[in-house]
């Protein structure tokens, strides 16, 4: 079908969000190099960080490809508001059982969106999603087994466990927070919207939680972590901004 | 521009002179035999176009391959040489012809197993031993020194080895 001019709006909000999760999570992901409770922890959390920055330039190249600035511009140079990430994101590494944890609800769901995606009506995003699958299923599988492990260790590993799950699902819901355009994207065949990605998301999760031991929490239409897709964060995200970008800033000339 | 391996008869002088670019990380592996080309053709008389696509979209070597190609090609004679990257053909370990199985191994890397699009523990985990070929091996992470390869232990001569990803 032909894209109506809103239906270009609704592809944009779509990438920018996606790509803002990818490159705020991959930052928050990268500080875990040197700092991993094991080695390959270390590397783990430092090659995801590689492959979600290098799935946000995709999404970015997109999206300069629509119109909008250059993708290292448009990653470094707005401010907090201008950015469209869910607030799970933003929060700070913490402890890992809560990085640990973020990383499962959340990959678990970009890989139901990269899967959506794969049928996409705009042909540049569905090629990339079909990409992006390849790559998010060694993040899950990861993500799973440390899951699985750490819910059914000790009984210290597993309260840790169940207690960092219960106060981050909220969060964790925040992803799928309708954008503006819903329907433009559900009628024009770009991506089947939040509310389909959600109830998929929680079929995909609840076997996984069970199987560790953990129970999920039953509240699933919790907004309170509502808001970062229309530019309301977390007081995280600017100081985690002004730190990414402060080389960035002192020349933004400079080549590298 | 159309795909890889049905037009290569087209150009075998471009072809042959991919063939030499080597992955700056795999020094024994041509990016040819690695899979990443998919698509070459001749615009105008002394212009060529190359289309790359990646093994992993954050895969920090891409940009350096992309030079080389250009570089590869100009001392070759062509005049204008564009070296772009794609995504429309989204690369696949299945992608790596014979060739680039042995070479891996060469370099000391498992080669990725064959596959059917279904990548799951079992497929990773069952990985033969680049160095003594024993099966008897664990793997003991999915992520490696680089994106593109995992790290494992072989029981049966007590090393450490890395095996280059199965990608589905």
């Amino acid at each position: 079908m032909e894209y109506t001019e809103k239906h270009v709006l609704a592809l944009k909000e779509l990438l920018y969000k996606m790509a803002d999760d990818q490159l705020i999570l991959g930052h928050r992901n990268s500080e875990w190099t040197g700092l991993g409770p094991i080695l390959e922890e270390d590397i783990a959390f430092s090659s995801m960080a590689q492959d979600k920055i290098g799935q946000a330039q995709a999404l970015y190249e997109i999206l300069h490809e629509l119109g909008e600035g250059e993708p290292d511009t448009v990653a470094f140079m707005r401010n907090a508001e201008q950015f469209h990430c869910c607030h799970l994101v933003e929060i700070p590494i913490g402890e890992y059982d809560f990085s640990l944890l973020r990383h499962f609800l959340f990959d678990r769901a970009e890989q139901i969106r990269f899967d959506m995606l794969a049928q996409s009506s705009f042909e540049p995003l569905a090629q990339v999603a079909r990409k992006f699958r390849g790559e998010i299923k060694y993040h899950v599988m990861h993500a799973d087994v440390w899951v699985k492990q750490l819910g059914k260790g000790g009984a210290e590993s597993h309260g840790r466990m169940q207690e960092t799950l219960s106060s981050c699902f909220p969060m964790a819901l925040g992803i799928f927070e309708p954008g503006p355009y819903e329907a433009e994207l559900i009628e024009s065949g770009i991506f089947p919207g939040e509310l389909a990605l959600r109830n998929k998301w929680i079929e995909a999760i609840r076997p996984v939680i069970e199987s560790a031991g953990l129970h999920l929490p039953d509240q699933f239409d919790d907004t309170s972590a509502y808001g970062g897709r229309y530019g309301s964060h977390t007081e995280y995200l600017q100081p985690l901004l002004d730190e990414m970008t402060e080389v960035f800033r002192i020349d933004p000339a400079a080549e590298w | 521009m159309v795909s890889t391996r049905d037009t290569r008869h087209l150009h075998p002088e471009i072809w042959d002179a991919l063939q030499e670019v080597l992955d700056p990380e795999i020094p024994t592996l041509s990016i040819v035999d690695l899979g990443i080309v998919t698509g070459v053709s001749t615009p105008a008389a002394d212009s060529v176009e190359v289309k790359l696509t990646p093994t992993f979209s954050g895969c920090p070597a891409l940009k350096i391959m992309e030079q080389l190609v250009e570089d590869r090609l100009k001392s070759a004679g062509w005049k204008a040489v564009k070296v772009y990257t794609s995504f429309d053909v989204a690369w696949n370990s299945n992608m790596i012809s014979e060739a680039g199985l042995a070479a891996l191994l060469k370099h000391g890397l498992a080669p990725p197993p064959r596959h059917d699009g279904y990548i799951e523990l079992d497929v990773l985990s069952d990985v033969p031993c680049p160095l003594c070929g024993s099966r008897n091996t664990t793997m003991q992470t999915p992520f490696g020194p680089t994106l593109c390869r995992s790290m494992h232990y072989c029981k049966q001569c007590s090393n450490a080895f890395e095996s280059f990803k199965p990608v589905s």
